[in-house]
């Protein structure tokens, strides 16, 4: 309320403004929507980038918050309150980006209904935005749920053979882990008198029984959406009947909103209960890194694999948050980072494959690289910042991650971080055993021979991804200080009820 | 006014230039390498890997006028996150100044040597157009292993040791649609790369054990954090090198590890004695040396690292005598004399490792390019032979086709008799020097390691003089070998230069001069050169005079004959046959580990994933569908009713939140 002029606000408005404009477009002026969509994801980043200018990096308080008031619940007020801090910044910032890229992926790849296609896509930018910059909790569960229906549609209507089927699945599963979630929302509101999670933050007075409860409430609706083990059996049907785009946000941001539930939620509001919770947690976590990618190993096809690849990598991404340390909680959210470029990427490459063949069969495939050598050469860069080649982004996080789960107090047991290492070797395994099927080898299928190369916008849609794998990989430091005062107040909340657990 | 410029100190703060010009060399063959025609693009990353070298050079100079080592430069930060603190830092000290010497001196070498042995090998298969990419992958080498010496962390040499590993599986995939079935390449560069992960697990670990007890993964600050104390910093240092020892094995090619290496000679030529022979693997050797003051805090780390390269040098020497590919043979001795440089080193002989290891880089790069060498030339022999049906089958590697070359390529036959005499560690030659040194050490150490390497040399001059008899002796077995000529000078150069060095080598360590040593000492503290002895030199010498002439009673003395049975399978029978199959090590493995993991993975995929977990959810799911069917309600198979019932639930809930 203090700027007149609030980027956050301008930056939930603009999808939605731009999705009234589509909406004024016949649905035959095709090119005409999505430039428009292109347009408004890319004032939408631009957006960010203004938030991005306005934040200070060296305070851990919320920031740019706005609060209204917006209605009364049972006598509580609930605000549309809304703000951006360490942990949700680099959300943001995933988010705007990844939409552009979805956009601009999706130009030649969808050719019905796009109209219907780009709306739902802006929407689904406001609810995503939504969920990382809310400070209310019923706003928070508004957004969370809001989040589902445009995605529901964009894998019903837009999706491969069993897209009802996958769709459902979708919804039922997410919807069984937020209803509780509510319930939980609820009583808290209700109890202590506000629904504003800065006011909550830290709460006493809970009794020891209903603290677990409610703290097992928020984490079943958040581990539904990481996934973790066993809870993840969703993911791979929403991912292979998806469509490319909506492929890379479920994996680039959706799933981001789940870990993110965690560091906003489970952490500072059950802080004593989260410690007494890490080493299961964690335990769930490295079951997660070595289940996901044992299984991705047997998959046939690719996008399947780079499904449950993503059960792994998340794993080391709820591993790192369970450290309840600052290594592993900056390993943590650059690790949501890097998931959401690099798996972001792999999906892009998947869809271009699928675009060319109408196939993701691996056995479909081989010796692409010698067809498609500027393909092959951007691929496997894409690839081996996902096996988490040291230079690349996905080295970092994991390396900070690992360090930090080896040295937690609240784990305090290193074995867990020694058995999750085995992931680093295990996803080398199942990403060069793709990579020989699809990529090396002779070229197997006569229909392979022709294929062309990637054109200039496949290679633009491409690029920042690259640019920020790199990066990342050679210089963290920007990212790890945009979060780092965050995320040392939240270890600094943790640390009196660490001391007295251990 | 020179001689002062290149002597300041402030001449080392270039270290970090030994990573840039490949880097820029790499980055200009990436944009127009493809315009510039082979000689040009091919011309430009040599000229960068040689002014990597110079660079190298100044920085000996000028460090030898400023011994108070180490010298720390840094480039830029990278992760700082609470007491994780890693930099973008770079060390020059005499360790890694050696290192870099080597590895560009022999780098620029090579890169020379490829301009022409590339320029056959892609008309060979077919691709002119693929000529740039190969010299923009050495270059990323050169790069990734000049990280890996300049770090002055675990972690950024960490880089480098992963980033050698990535120039490894791309360059033995070079030509990733040949080999056996169209994949038989890729297949072995996926597994070279695997094979190197486990090991690079262990260095995780280790870096992981490292940062919890010193605080740091810093060089300087875990060497000067001093011996830690009680019983458990006593069992952390142990696993600390234990889990080190696991990386050596990984990158080094050592039991149980090696057996990627034998595979990764699907590589060209060029790359199989740059990265698999002279530099890369010999990166264990280095990482050993560099985390000596950890090796001395340890109990029986350094024991154990002794014994796995004394026991894989004679391991590997067996496998050696048994082979018929001309590189493979090459692949196992290099394991072996690995083993003879990791020996060293867990023995405490850290000098001993490092003379060995430079003139292992010589000799062995000498006589891979050299095997290139006769394969292009036989090559050409077999394109040009009149009567020979082009869609059999040949294989210029095999050594059964080969024979009688020392008068079709006399260059090579000499610079190869050199490299052969140098690996067998006949005197005054580089290898007969730095063995010696070895040998003396293990004397001092225990007698059963002395034994088992005194073996692996006498198998070593063996196999090599079978080779050599087999490759350059007697009648040309074949057509191809009939018709096969001499290369170009662009190759042949290098050879010789690289010969050279192999004769003369040995003159940096000579016993009672010790240059070498004393150049070491400065960064290695308190290694003791050993006592030179007129009696091991000797009994060495004996050793591989012995080997040489066994291998010539067995194949020296009668002329192969296609198709004869190798004469020592004759004798020995079935323990030639173990040494023939490889002690069965791959099959081992296929049957212990590989094929249990692709069960297991395949039972949590299908039985446990799709049945167990997804039924039990979609059971769930079935299960209110019945329950609401049975009580009447709304079972529509819309979302929309299944959300409305969730609402009602949550209603319920929220009255009895309001009315209690």
């Amino acid at each position: 309320m203090t700027t007149a002029i609030n980027p956050l606000v301008i930056l939930l408005l603009i999808p939605l403004v731009g999705g009234l404009i589509l909406w004024l477009i016949p649905a035959s002026r095709k090119n005409m929507l999505r430039w428009v969509a292109l347009v408004t994801s890319l004032t939408a980043f631009g957006t960010s980038l203004w938030m991005l200018a306005q934040f200070d990096a060296d305070s851990a308080d919320l920031q740019m918050v706005v609060k209204l008031p917006w209605m009364n619940f049972v006598k509580v007020a609930v605000n549309f309150e809304i703000g951006v801090d360490g942990l949700s910044i680099l959300m943001v910032l995933l988010t705007t980006v990844l939409t552009s890229i979805s956009i601009l992926s999706s130009w030649t790849a969808v050719q019905e209904k796009v109209k219907g296609f780009m709306a739902f896509f802006l929407l689904l930018e406001v609810g995503m935005l939504g969920v990382f910059l809310a400070q209310d909790m019923i706003l928070f569960y508004v957004f969370w749920e809001f989040t589902l229906i445009p995605m529901y549609f964009l894998i019903g209507i837009w999706g491969g053979e069993r897209k009802i089927y996958a769709a459902v699945k979708f919804f039922l599963f997410t919807m069984a882990g937020s209803v509780l979630m509510l319930a939980a929302i609820l009583w808290l509101g209700v109890f202590k008198g506000t629904f504003s999670v800065p006011e909550l933050t830290n709460i006493f007075g809970l009794l020891p029984g209903t603290a677990w409860l409610l703290f097992l409430a928020f984490a079943l609706a958040f581990a539904i959406k990481v996934p973790m083990f066993p809870l993840h059996t969703w993911l791979p049907d929403a991912h292979v009947e998806a469509p490319t785009a909506g492929s890379v946000i479920l994996a680039g941001v959706l799933l981001k909103m789940g870990a993110y539930g965690f560091l906003r939620f489970n952490l500072p509001l059950f802080p004593e209960i989260a410690i007494k919770a890490a080493p299961w947690f964690a335990f769930l976590a490295v079951v997660g890194i070595i289940y996901g990618a044992a299984t991705a190993f047997m998959q046939k096809d690719v996008k399947k694999l780079v499904a449950y690849s993503s059960v792994s990598h998340l794993g080391f991404v709820m591993l790192g948050i369970f450290a309840l340390n600052p290594l592993g909680l900056q390993g943590a959210i650059l690790q949501m980072v890097n998931h959401g470029l690099s798996t972001g990427a792999l999906f892009l490459i998947v869809g271009m494959i699928y675009e060319r063949r109408h196939t993701r069969l691996m056995s479909d495939f081989g010796g692409l690289w010698k067809v498609m050598p500027v393909f092959g050469t951007l691929s496997l860069v894409i690839v081996l910042s996902s096996v988490g080649l040291p230079g690349l982004n996905g080295f970092v996080g994991e390396f900070t991650i690992l360090t930090g789960a080896y040295t937690s107090v609240a784990i305090n047991y290193t074995l867990t971080a020694i058995l999750a290492t085995v992931g680093v070797i295990l996803a080398a395994v199942y990403l060069l055993h793709m990579f020989q099927h699809v990529y090396l080898g002779t070229v197997t299928h006569d229909e392979n021979k022709s294929l062309k190369d990637v054109n200039w916008r496949e290679i633009i849609t491409l690029a920042p991804l690259l640019a920020l794998i790199l990066w990342i990989g050679v210089y963290p430091k920007p990212f790890f200080a945009l979060m780092a005062p965050a995320v040392n107040n939240l270890v600094a909340l943790m640390q009196p009820y660490l001391m007295a657990v251990k | 006014m020179l001689i002062e410029t290149i002597t300041s100190v402030r001449i080392l703060q270039l270290v970090s230039w030994v990573v840039f010009f490949p880097l820029i060399g790499l980055l200009i063959n990436l944009v127009i390498g493809r315009k510039l025609g082979e000689r040009l693009s091919g011309g430009i990353a040599s000229l960068a890997s040689g002014l990597a070298f110079v660079t190298a050079f100044l920085l000996l100079v000028s460090l030898n006028s400023n011994p108070e080592a180490p010298h720390v430069y840094r480039l830029a930060e990278w992760i700082n996150i609470g007491s994780l603190v890693v930099n973008w830092d770079f060390r020059v000290d005499t360790l890694s100044v050696t290192m870099m010497l080597v590895v560009s001196g022999v780098g620029t070498l090579i890169h020379v040597y490829a301009i022409g042995y590339m320029h056959a090998d892609v008309r060979l298969n077919k691709d002119p157009e693929r000529y740039t990419r190969f010299f923009i992958y050495m270059n990323l080498f050169i790069m990734m292993m000049m990280i890996l010496v300049s770090a002055e962390s675990y972690l950024m040499t960490f880089i480098g040791w992963e980033g050698v590993g990535l120039c490894s599986y791309l360059l033995i995939g070079f030509w990733f649609e040949k080999g056996k079935d169209g994949v038989g390449n890729a297949i072995a560069a996926k597994k070279a790369f695997i094979t190197n992960r486990v090991g690079d697990f262990g260095f995780l670990v280790a870096m992981f054990m490292i940062f919890l007890q010193f605080g740091s993964l810093d060089f300087t600050r875990v060497f000067a954090a001093g011996t830690p104390t009680g019983e458990l910093g006593k069992w952390v240092v142990i696993g600390i090198s234990l889990f080190l020892l696991l990386a050596v094995t990984g990158k080094s090619a050592q039991l149980p590890l090696f057996v990627w290496l034998p595979d990764a000679m699907a590589g060209p030529t060029p790359v199989s004695a740059l990265i698999h022979a002279a530099t890369m693997v010999t990166a264990g050797v280095y990482l050993v040396a560099r985390s000596a003051p950890i090796f001395a805090m340890s109990a029986f780390g350094p024991d154990a690292v002794a014994w796995v390269g004394t026991i894989t040098a004679l391991f590997a020497a067996t496998i050696a005598i048994g082979q018929y590919d001309i590189k493979k043979v090459l692949a196992y001795s290099t394991i072996s004399q690995l083993g003879f440089m990791v020996a060293a080193v867990g023995m405490g002989a850290y000098v001993a490792g490092m003379f060995h290891l430079i003139t292992h880089a010589f000799f062995k790069a000498l006589l891979f390019l050299s095997a290139g060498s006769v394969i292009q030339g036989v090559e050409y022999g077999h394109h040009h032979a009149q009567h020979v049906d082009h869609h059999v089958e040949f294989d210029p590697q095999d050594m059964r086709n080969l024979g009688g070359l020392s008068r079709r390529m006399k260059v090579t036959f000499w610079v190869y008799l050199v490299g052969a005499l140098a690996l067998a560690g006949v005197a005054p030659l580089a290898g007969f020097f730095s063995k010696d040194e070895i040998v003396t050490f293990a004397l001092g150490k225990h007698p059963v390691m002395f034994g088992m390497l005194l073996l692996a040399a006498f198998f070593t001059a063996f196999y090599m003089t079978r080779q050599v008899w087999m490759v350059f002796f007697g009648n040309a077995r074949t057509e191809a070998a009939e018709g096969a000529k001499e290369n170009p000078p662009v190759m042949t150069v290098p050879l010789i230069v690289l010969a050279v060095l192999s004769i003369v080598g040995g003159a940096l360590n000579l016993p009672h001069v010790e240059t070498l040593q004393h150049w070491l000492e400065r960064t290695i503290h308190g290694v003791h050169p050993a006592e030179f002895s007129f009696v091991v030199a000797g009994v060495s010498l004996a050793v591989a005079f012995g080997g040489i002439l066994s291998g010539w009673f067995f194949y020296g003395r009668k002329h192969w004959e296609l198709g004869q049975v190798d004469p020592l399978k004759k004798l020995l029978g079935p323990v030639f046959t173990v040494f023939e199959r490889k002690w069965w090590v791959d099959e081992i493995y296929n049957v212990f580990v590989l094929q249990p993991y692709k069960d297991a993975s395949a039972i949590l995929a299908e039985p446990i994933d799709q049945k167990l977990i997804d039924g039990t959810a979609n059971g769930l799911g079935k299960l209110t569908g019945l329950v609401s069917r049975g009580l009447g309600l709304l079972q529509t198979g819309f979302v929309r009713t299944y959300a409305l019932m969730i609402f009602i639930g949550v209603a319920a809930i929220l009255g009895y939140l309001i009315t209690r």
